[in-house]
């Protein structure tokens, strides 16, 4: 298994490096170094020579890619904003972001109300779709399973700004019953999270049954089931104990490769919601073209990608004992 | 009755949230309620709170609070009125000749070489307390150049024990006026200020010089100590007296002197965030402001939350005791005299959404807000008069409207480059001027504005000197005067125009084709189709077609620094209430293409160059008001803007939060407002009261769809096995 471990450690190598050169090309594709100046810089009385200034300070002013006027190929290769932003990030020093503010801090910073929202959505929600899904399952071919399906489908269809806008109007407009948007830390937080919990385990409650209904069908039909329930074994303890476990590969793909992502937050949740997460510090990052800031968070992004894809082959081997990796 | 488990959450929920009897959707701390507190938001983070970086409105509402420059604007007078702050008085330019002869003050405009402002300064200022102060029981600066143990573990500036003040003197002024050139900071206003004050631009050279030896020793971001080089055109006169030197004469630089660019910074404070690893650590002047203000910043979470607190160092200030007309009926000097601030605490909450932000002003979290379109009928109707009032249901809230034309200008230029619509030809100018009559702005306010807005007869603003009301002030070629108001001319008058302009009914008589017309806008939202809509539609009253060229900002800008747009939308705030910033967008030596200036028309008249630049340096006159009027005429003339409107500002607050009075120009004035606290709390409590039977039949209606299913499932385990 460390075998295993190893290889796939070194192909995420260059695959960070293929994202991030992908990254790069359509960051400034899109942008040039002169736009995010002139972002920065303001929109009255920016002079070309301000514009100048502010390249040459952060490095902007090299060649994208290749420096034809550099002495030595190295230095060709070397001395360009590519490998000159890219190349730190490899030991995760993120630098300073284009307002000169740390990257490495801010993330830290806002990591933890990311997870604070994040893993009560992912935690509640797995508990609940689970749960909603076996009960579905149970009732197969009757009249609740067929309505479930339906308020299933029902829900998949709605944007998920209704179940926010909607859940913020009834909730704390209406019934006062928690703050409609901002953050706290500490025990407090708990009033601030209570909505956007709840309106993220409901707003993914359609999708997430559905697709782990199929899952539970799938194994509720087979043989080992009908050996159970010949046993005497209530249904209960059909589905928890044998359905459950034998239905987990497929939860698990989705599940585990999820739990990295908590950490960089939800954009559009944390938006509304007033939460300080590293969802709203990318929105940010991306409507200030702050590239320093949209490079690190994509680079975090396709590293935890990679680390959630390991971890799910490392949990098939726990939920699975025929699975070898090697 | 609830069954036993929904009554204990809804307990658990009543004690978690609301145990001190506050609403349970206050989205502040417990010990917050009754505190004399402002609550405000903003809804992007500011990126420099430096005072010599700091220029979008969303910085300096922060800094305005914080930072002490010379001067400041009357609270209640207008026209605005420029008043001492941290000087003692207003300073009165000195001119001098090339020999450095003192002149007199009716001086012709030739004969000054420069212009001198001594500024003498109050005494006992003090700075609010902070760490960079701190001395040890020698006398020492406590962490100032000492071993790196000083800034261990030290991550903020609460982790800094010990905190000093010390008095504001005039080097103070001086050593922030030189930041200005600082290689490292980028002043928006370096560029300008370098062609008025005497050596700011060769000092600029020499501070990269000294920088570039500093960075060669190995240090990263060394500390650049501005107090080693002298700047020619500042002189410290004494601790409590400076001159700043113009080159010629720039009569608006005593505006420049009200903005928190010419706020002391003192060197102790520069040097103190100058220690090596102090910008690793985000500690930096452009993070933690220090200034001699009435309110200091206490948290600064730019993610979350922004605070000042009363400095308690405050020198003192009071409420003025006149103003304009009206204001005394309006309760606005009540408090004259009295001692400022009114406001113990300011907090901001990051709000980006403004669904949450309205709700939270509703439930009375917020002491004030702006209304968007989507709540503009919720919150404002029109009186019988005519008026803008607030809905009944505001004012059953005791909810307050405050409206004021804001010091801007909303405006589509042609690009005076363009072989088409652009150029000094008879035949560009009547086609301006035909689509000048076609676009009707009445229409656009009252569609796309909720009526914010009022159609501009020029560029200026109203509230500005040069600005003409009433028929006097109308615009000629697109309007005529009806006895009461200025009536739009008809679209005929328009075609005759184009007609003149060598395409009759739309069509090019050179070549037969139709006139097509290109339009250059930023990316927006799916809301604004329908007014690029509206605007092609005007164009079709003249059989004219226009193409929307619809690009994000960095194409547009690029299009507009190269000229290549055809015609481009555009705003413009002020930067102080004078004719000189706005004329000085069409001024021909300042256009986009040729010089980077802010004339993105790329406007050129040689009449108006020359009146400008004689207009600029006059005080407010019949005579300057004379050479405005005929400013103003060659540019209704040459027709390079549809001149768009002027928006009208809406804001509503509380019957809690008084002493409001709209400031277009100044951002320094929470000092001056003043809350009800009390009534406040009972309003919110009224307000906020928690609705629980909702939950209590959503939890009854659960328990009706989950019995089915409990009944079933215990059929079922109760059958035999399946056949």
């Amino acid at each position: 298994m460390i075998a295993y471990i190893v290889r796939r450690t070194l192909y995420a190598i260059p695959i960070l490096i293929g994202v991030n050169l992908f990254t790069f090309a359509l960051f400034f594709w899109v942008n040039t170094p002169d736009d995010m100046a002139r972002m920065h810089l303001g929109l009255k009385r920016v002079t070309p020579e301000a514009i100048a200034k502010w390249k040459q300070e952060r490095g902007y002013d090299k060649p994208l890619l290749f420096n034809s006027g550099a002495p030595g190929a190295t230095e060709k290769l070397g001395d360009t904003i590519f490998f000159e932003k890219s190349i730190r990030m490899f030991v995760f020093d993120f630098g300073a972001a284009d307002d000169g503010r740390d990257i490495g801090r801010e993330i830290k910073a806002r990591m933890l109300p990311s997870l604070a929202l994040a893993l009560p959505v992912f935690v509640v929600g797995l508990l609940v779709h689970i749960t909603f899904a076996l009960l579905v399952a149970f009732f197969r071919a009757t009249y609740i399973d067929f309505w479930g399906v339906v308020l299933c489908v029902a829900m998949m269809s709605i944007s998920s700004m209704f179940y926010i806008i909607g859940g913020q109007y009834l909730i704390s407009k209406l019934w006062h019953l928690v703050p409609i948007s901002g953050f706290q830390g500490g025990v407090d937080s708990a009033k601030f999270l209570a909505l956007p919990v709840i309106i993220g385990v409901i707003g993914s409650l359609g999708a997430a049954t559905r697709l782990y209904r199929t899952f539970f069908l799938e194994e509720i039909n087979k043989d080992y089931v009908r050996t159970a329930r010949a046993k005497g074994l209530s249904e209960v303890t059909v589905l928890f104990k044998h359905v459950l476990k034998n239905a987990m590969i497929p939860i698990l793909t989705g599940a585990v490769v999820a739990i990295p992502f908590l950490f960089m937050g939800s954009l559009i949740t944390e938006s509304f919601f007033g939460i300080p997460g590293l969802g709203s510090y990318t929105v940010d990052a991306i409507r200030s073209q702050d590239f320093a800031v949209v490079r690190s968070m994509v680079f975090i992004g396709s590293f935890l990608y990679i680390v959630g894809l390991l971890l799910t082959d490392l949990s098939y081997t726990l939920v699975d004992p025929r699975i070898r990796l090697g | 009755m609830l069954p036993l488990f929904p009554r204990t959450a809804l307990a658990a929920v009543a004690f978690v949230a609301g145990c001190s009897g506050a609403p349970w959707n206050d989205p502040y701390p417990a010990h917050d309620a009754g505190a004399n507190t402002l609550y405000s938001s903003f809804s992007e983070r500011p990126k420099h709170l430096d005072p010599v970086q700091s220029y979008s409105s969303n910085e300096i509402t922060f800094t305005a609070q914080i930072y002490e420059p010379p001067l400041q604007y009357h609270y209640l007078k207008r026209p605005y009125t420029l008043i001492p702050l941290s000087a003692e008085r207003v300073p009165e330019p000195q001119y001098f000749d090339k020999n450095g002869q003192r002149l007199t003050g009716d001086a012709s405009q030739r004969d000054i070489a420069h212009t001198v402002y001594e500024i003498h300064i109050k005494r006992g200022i003090t700075y609010q307390p902070h760490p960079a102060f701190a001395r040890d029981r020698e006398g020492k600066l406590l962490y100032h150049g000492s071993s790196g143990d000083v800034l261990a573990g030290k991550f903020k500036l609460s982790d800094f024990p010990q905190v000093g003040t010390r008095e504001l003197n005039a080097r103070d002024f001086e050593y922030q006026i030189k930041r200005l050139a600082h290689p490292r900071l980028h002043s928006p206003i370096f560029g300008l200020m370098a062609d008025y004050i005497v050596g700011l631009k060769e000092y600029a050279e020499v501070l990269k010089q000294a920088n570039q030896e500093l960075t060669r020793s190995g240090v990263k971001n060394p500390w650049l100590d501005l107090s080693q080089y002298p700047l020619a055109g500042v002189e410290v006169v004494d601790d409590y007296t400076y001159r700043i030197k113009i080159a010629g004469q720039y009569p608006q630089f005593a505006y420049w002197l009200a903005m928190p660019f010419f706020a002391p910074v003192p060197l102790e404070v520069d040097r103190f965030f100058g220690q090596p690893g102090m910008m690793e650590k985000n500690l930096t002047l452009d993070w933690y402001p220090v200034g001699t203000g009435p309110y200091m910043l206490t948290e600064n979470n730019p993610n979350r939350i922004m605070v000042l607190e009363r400095n308690p160092n405050f020198h003192g200030e009071t409420y003025p005791g006149d103003g304009e007309s009206g204001d005394a009926e309006a309760g606005l000097l009540k408090d004259s005299g009295q001692p400022l601030p009114f406001i113990d605490k300011i907090v901001y909450s990051l709000e980006k959404e403004g669904i949450p932000r309205w709700n939270k002003f509703l439930q009375g979290y917020y002491d004030g807000s702006g209304i968007a379109s989507d709540t503009f009928d919720q919150a404002v109707q029109l009186s019988s008069q005519g008026e803008a009032v607030v809905t009944e249901a505001m004012q059953k809230q005791g909810i307050k409207l405050s409206t004021s034309v804001a010091v801007s200008t909303f405006y589509i230029g042609f690009n005076m480059l363009d072989p088409v619509v652009g150029g000094p030809s008879e035949r560009a100018r009547k086609l301006r001027q035909a689509i000048s009559i076609a676009v009707d702005y009445e229409e656009y306010v009252s569609i796309f504005q909720n009526g914010r807005g009022i159609p501009a007869q020029g560029p200026i603003a109203p509230g500005i000197f040069g600005y003409r009301d009433g028929e006097q002030g109308i615009n000629p070629v697109v309007y005529d005067w009806d006895g009461s108001r200025p009536r739009r001319k008809s679209i005929e008058a328009g075609k005759k125009l184009l007609a003149e302009a060598g395409y009759p009914d739309g069509i090019d008589a050179k070549t037969g084709t139709p006139l097509v017309l290109n339009f250059d806008v930023t990316a927006r939202s799916v809301d604004a189709k329908s007014a690029l809509d509206w605007m092609r539609k005007q164009f079709e009253k003249l059989n004219i077609q226009l193409v929307v060229r619809d690009t994000d900002y960095n194409r547009f800008q690029d299009k507009i620094r190269k000229g290549n747009a055809q015609i481009y939308e555009w705003g413009w705030h002020a930067d102080y209430p004078d004719p000189e910033n706005f004329l000085f967008l069409l001024h021909g030596p300042q256009s986009k293409v040729k010089t980077s200036g802010e004339n993105a028309s790329n406007y050129e008249n040689p009449e108006f160059d020359r009146l400008f630049e004689q207009m600029k340096n006059m005080p407010n006159s019949p005579e300057r008001q004379a050479i405005i009027d005929r400013m103003i005429e060659l540019l209704r003339h040459d027709a390079p803007w549809l001149w768009g409107f002027h928006p009208t500002d809406y804001a509503l607050y509380h019957a809690w939060y008084s002493n409001l009075k709209s400031n277009k120009i100044s951002y320094n004035i929470v000092k001056y407002h003043r809350l009800d606290t009390g009534m406040r709390g009972q309003k919110r409590r009224e307000w906020n009261q928690p609705v629980l039977w909702p939950v209590g039949i959503l939890l009854a209606l659960l328990g009706v769809f989950t019995a089915p299913a409990v009944i079933a499932y215990r059929r079922r385990e109760r059958m035999g096995a399946r056949t």
